[in-house]
Order: structure tokens, then sequence, then C-alpha cells
């Protein structure tokens, strides 16, 4: 497979929210607003191309039975120090997001791509693939968080597009969140269908 | 890899030994850039709610079991504001905790929210500029407003301060922590030991000490 390949797969054939449909905690949680949503995304992806590297690297030491538990150990140790990291040097982004940070540990493309790619492949390779799958949820999740702030606050990145007081507050809480998640799902399938 | 009771272990101790070390150096690093953020952090709430000051002095007061740290500002030696460092456990998401600026008249100056973890997009809104909590209480003094047993409330339970939408027990919680701050600058500036405030507004007046009523809310 080529590198270019890798990351496009990411995006589309293996889209984390709309294909693989993984992680769907932290996307129907996160995306009440287009920034959230892409803050989350984001931090995701950081956390993933420096798991994916460590466990590339790592995977041929790791005893197949316990290879769950040593890859979790990974895992939340980079979002550990992803967390201080952020709280120490950029407090006001921490501010906004730090209820998303401890999330990411259980966020299951992690520890899903983890298995199905990091352990078998080598360490660029792994590299790419968190770029592209973290590619991918930072733009499904930025859509969904951008539909559901248009329709439920009548705003787009905090801006606001008119009054909000007759928007269907609905978009905001969890059952818009399933309807704009499964709409978007059927939309993205069906695209890339063709 | 094939596993084995030995390499398992050894793998499994050999990873958590790196990662804890990891995790250890880099909080070694960030121990004190963190502390320096949030004292910075504190030094800014403290002048989004008061007047320009230069000294403070801290007292922290207990109500409800809550610590609630009343910051006295002054100015050449006058007194011209109060902060209060106040909080509620009764947010949809976990405790909150707000700054809350007053006046020596009793005025609010201006309500910050330093923590919360309501729902995006609803609770989350308490910390919005110009929300409709903020504007029930802004520059109003708190005696004037229509008290229910001496305590704020929204106007659900009979008060007069706007809820949020979608949002009433986000908002209730903001109340209660306003209402906390609000016995503590008293205590601080009349010199009166603090009352409990929880549940204020379910509470048959009987139970409300009088010093609070009558008096005060004429």
């Amino acid at each position: 497979m080529n590198k270019l390949q890798i990351i496009l797969s990411g995006i589309l054939k293996n889209n984390p929210t709309f294909v693989l449909v993984l992680g769907m905690c932290p996307t129907l949680g996160t995306t009440t607003s287009a920034a959230n949503g892409m803050g989350m995304g984001l931090a995701t992806m950081a956390v993933l191309i420096m798991s994916n590297l460590v466990i590339s690297l790592v995977k041929n030491i790791i005893p197949d039975k316990v290879r769950i538990p040593a890859f979790i150990v990974i895992i939340a140790s980079f979002v550990t120090i992803i967390q201080m990291l952020m709280q120490a040097f950029v407090p006001a982004l921490y501010a906004s997001l730090g209820v998303f940070i401890p999330l990411i540990v259980v966020n299951c493309i992690i520890l899903g791509r983890a298995e199905a790619f990091a352990s078998k492949n080598g360490a660029f390779d792994s590299i790419l693939d968190g770029i592209g799958i973290g590619l991918g949820f930072t733009a499904s999740l930025t859509v969904i968080g951008a539909v559901r702030e248009i329709l439920g606050s009548g705003a787009i990145f905090g801006v606001s597009l008119g009054s909000a007081d007759y928007m269907p507050l609905v978009f905001v809480l969890a059952p818009g969140g399933f309807l704009t998640l499964g709409y978007l799902m059927v939309l993205f399938n069906k695209l890339a269908k063709k | 890899m094939k596993s084995t009771l030995f390499n398992m272990t050894a793998v499994l101790l050999g990873i958590t030994l790196v990662a804890s070390a990891g995790v250890g150096v880099v909080n070694m690093i960030t121990v004190e850039p963190i502390a320096a953020a949030e004292q910075a952090a504190k030094t800014e709430a403290l002048t989004r709610v008061l007047p320009q000051f230069d000294t403070t002095e801290t007292v922290t007061k207990t109500i409800d079991e809550m610590q609630i740290t009343v910051y006295t500002a002054s100015q050449s030696g006058q007194a011209v504001g109060y902060a209060v460092e106040t909080m509620s456990k009764n947010g949809f998401g976990g405790p909150i905790s707000l700054m809350v600026g007053f006046t020596p008249e009793g005025e609010v100056i201006n309500v910050n929210v330093l923590k919360q973890t309501e729902t995006p997009g609803l609770g989350t809104k308490m910390a919005d500029e110009g929300n409709p909590l903020l504007n029930s209480v802004k520059g109003h003094k708190l005696t004037e407003k229509k008290l229910v047993n001496g305590m704020l409330a929204v106007t659900k339970d009979g008060g007069d301060v706007d809820a949020l939408t979608a949002a009433t027990i986000s908002s209730r919680a903001y109340v209660d922590a306003i209402n906390r701050a609000w016995m503590a600058y008293k205590s601080v500036v009349d010199g009166i030991a603090p009352s409990a405030v929880s549940g204020a507004t379910k509470q048959v007046p009987a139970n409300e000490p009088e010093t609070q009523k009558g008096g005060k809310n004429e």
C-alpha cells in the first residue's frame, strides 16, 4: 500500500466515525459544537500518532496474551503526559478541552488502530495511519459538531448566525446527536459508494 | 510472540516502569508551570470581578462544609471590593466554582465561572458573557432582588433570576453558589456567622436564622 493511500484510507475507506463506527461515546459527547468536536479530534490525533509509533516499535517484544494491557498502559501514559503538558503550557486550551482529554484513554479508535494496524506494520506506516485516522476522526467530529451547532444553537464555531431562540434545542442534546450521526452516516456511505 | 509466565511478567513490569518513569519526569517538569498557570488564572479571575486594587486579604469561611474564600481588595488602605471564591455541589456534571465580586455596598460587580463540568452547549452557557444568569445579578444589589426565604432563586422557584434555557439544574447550582458567596461576603463585612445555604429554596422559613430576613430584605 503506498504512503498516500494509508492516509486517505483513514479519511475515507476506514473513516473511524462513519465507516468503522468506533469511538461513539466521545463522538456523541463532544460534538455539541464545531470547536469542541475539532478540539477532541485533534487531541485524539496527537495521542494516536504517538501511541501508534511506540506500539509499532515495541510490538515484537510484547507477548500476545498481555498485549492489550501493554497497549493500554502506553496509551494512558501518553494521554497523561499530553494532559500535563497542555495544563502547563497552554492553560487556555486545557481549560476548554480539559474534560475531553481523559476520555481519550477509553477511545476505542486508539486501541483499535494499535491492534489492527500498529501491531502489524512498521513505524513510519503507523505514523501515517495515525495521521489519516486522526484527520478522518477530526473531520467527522467537526462536521457533526457544526451541524448540531447550526441546528441547535444557530451558530457556527461560536459565531451566531442570528437568533438562537427558535432553533430546535434537541440537536444540542443526546437525541439530536444520534439523529445527526445517523443521517450523516447514511450520507457519507451513499457518497462513498459511488 | 509466544506468551510464557516469565516474559508476560517481565514485559508488563518493564512497560509500566518506563511509563511511570516517563509520567514522573513530565510531572517534575510541569508541576511548577502548572502551579504558576493556576496562580495566574486566579489573579486574572480576581481582576475580572473587582475594581482596581493593590492588596488583597484572604479569609476562608466554611459554609455547608465547603471552603469559601473571601478576598478583601484594598486600594491605598481603603476596601474597594470583595471577591468571593464560592462553589456549589449541585451542578449537573459535578461541583461548580465561581468568583463573585461585590462592592462594599453589596452590589454584584461581576461573576466569573472558575470551574464547571456542565453539559456542553447547555449548562456551560453559565460561563458566557451576558448570559441570563449573569445579567440577573450583575450590577444588582442582591437585597433588592426578589428573594425566597432570604435567598436568591430562579424564576421557577419563585425568585427572579432568569435560568438558562433547558439547564435549570445548572442554573440552580449557579444561584446556590452565589447565595453562598453572599453569605460569606456578609459574614466578612458585617461580622455575623455564616449560615447554611443548602436547600434554602425548599426549607420552611422557620429553619432560617432571622438575621438573614427582615432587616436585610425590606
